[in-house]
């Protein structure tokens, strides 16, 4: 089980509380757990990720084990505590502003 | 009497309900037909940028929303019930094809890329048709209730659109009219290239741009390249367009295809909404702003002009508007007006108010105060 956590406003968008738990056979990537979230929720389609070129959103980061993977190849495999469901992946509003 | 032809004649209705865009989300404003006391509702999708919301005027209680974030992106809202509940619908904004460049603020070639929808503009004579203009300008329909988006890449794809270069709030397509007399025909207008007139139901597009000089570009009456700000149109009179543009106020009696400019006595000629009276096809409204460098009124003092001649002769309406110490802006889509028998104006400002004259402009009232920025104002008027 892997084990996300979404913000805020992607949550209300998806109508949905709480840490979202998905069943992903191994490799667990980035771009297979944004996969199954498009495709549980839908209406979060282009939201984390561009729906036309697939990129990760400029202002979205992707956070686990401490470390920000938003940088990491979206097919590398995900740290053995993400895949195990030890630690959450966080998808993350970046900060910006004053 | 069928009900398409009340709505249309305006006689019998009793209620408006007023649709609010702002920065942080959006806010359904409902009375009765006195307009004296308000129920506010919202904020719905609170913390979104909602850049427009618009009723469909063959079904009034379907409405569209567009609801964005610099975060998130772009995501489209739907409502079958007046605003009460919404559902998100398709936001897959493709351009048609590889869509090449356009100018950036340097001069250099851009990739068109899309960043959000400006405004959303539903059929006349189908509550699932919507057009959708966006940044970077393109026009997008969708006809199956906003599920799906096709570019009508016409447009873009006109021989000037390579040379065409953002404003100072991105390169949008701000305005769409539809022709109530002819189903082939609309208007579009984006900053900053200026109004386009389409006469084959969007395939191919004309600049419409004769008679505007604008100092801000090299060649002061070029074919393309104007800021407009915003145009409107009477239903009744569908060769006749108002536009406010950066600087001017202009009117074209030939569906656009020459312009003469009637900003008369204004104080300023700068603003940014330009609206036309529900059953006086000839008066018209502007909300003068200081310049293109202060962004708000003359001498702190909020004043929204009318014209009863159809531009030319101005007179000053601030009679339930701040006085002194007011500095906001008055945003392109945030004045509408109602059909009711004595037409109500409205408008909404970036320090958070909205306001109504249920009188046609002679007294304005608040109807509520410190929303977030308003971004656009539509009203539907309800049997």
């Amino acid at each position: 089980m892997i084990r996300v956590v979404l913000p805020a406003h992607l949550r209300a968008l998806a109508r949905f509380e709480g840490e979202l738990h998905l069943e992903l056979d191994e490799p667990v990537t980035i771009e297979r757990v944004v996969a199954a979230i498009e495709e549980r929720f839908p209406m979060l389609r282009g939201t984390i990720r561009d729906g036309a070129t697939g990129r990760r959103r400029p202002y979205v980061r992707y956070f686990a084990c401490e470390r920000d993977l938003s940088h990491d190849a979206t097919d590398a495999e995900l740290p053995t505590r993400i895949a195990r469901g030890e630690e959450p992946l966080l998808i993350v509003g970046a900060m910006s502003g004053g | 009497m069928g009900s398409a032809r009340r709505l249309h004649e305006g006689c019998d209705m009793s209620s408006v309900r007023v649709l609010v865009g702002t920065r942080k989300g959006a806010f359904i404003l409902t009375s009765d037909g006195s307009r004296r006391d308000w129920r506010i509702d919202g904020p719905h999708f609170p913390g979104w940028e909602i850049y427009h919301v618009k009723g469909s005027p063959v079904n009034p209680e379907r409405i569209y929303a567009s609801q964005t974030s610099a975060w998130f992106g772009q995501v489209m809202q739907r409502s079958d019930d007046g605003g009460a509940t919404w559902s998100t619908v398709g936001n897959g904004f493709a351009y048609d094809g590889v869509p090449g460049t356009h100018q950036w603020y340097d001069g250099t070639p851009h990739p068109w890329q899309f960043a959000r929808v400006w405004h959303l503009e539903p059929s006349l004579d189908d509550a699932e048709t919507v057009y959708a203009g966006v940044e970077d300008a393109a026009l997008f329909l969708s006809t199956d209730g906003g599920a799906t988006w096709s570019e009508r890449s016409g447009l873009r794809t006109h021989s000037t659109g390579n040379t065409w270069q953002p404003g100072a709030g991105g390169m949008c397509l701000h305005t769409i009219i539809l022709d109530p007399s002819n189903a082939q025909r609309m208007y579009v207008a984006i900053s900053a290239a200026g109004a386009f007139r389409t006469d084959d139901g969007g395939a191919t597009w004309t600049p419409i741009n004769k008679g505007l000089r604008s100092e801000q570009i090299p060649d002061q009456d070029a074919e393309v390249g104007h800021c407009v700000h915003h145009v409107a149109m009477h239903p009744a009179r569908p060769n006749t367009l108002f536009m406010q543009k950066h600087w001017d106020v202009m009117r074209s009696d030939d569906g656009g295809d020459s312009w003469r400019e009637v900003s008369g006595n204004l104080p300023t000629d700068f603003g940014f909404p330009i609206d036309v009276h529900a059953h006086e096809p000839e008066t018209i409204y502007v909300v003068p702003i200081t310049s293109d460098s202060h962004h708000f009124p003359p001498d702190g003092r909020l004043r929204v002009y009318r014209s009863r001649s159809g531009g030319g002769e101005w007179e000053a309406l601030g009679n339930g508007l701040p006085e002194r110490n007011c500095y906001v802006n008055v945003l392109r889509d945030a004045m509408a007006v109602d059909r009711l028998d004595t037409c109500g104006i409205y408008f909404g400002t970036t320090g958070g108010s909205v306001y109504v004259s249920p009188n046609g402009g002679d007294a304005w009232h608040e109807i509520v105060r410190d929303l977030p920025a308003v971004l656009s104002v539509e009203v539907q008027t309800l049997p």
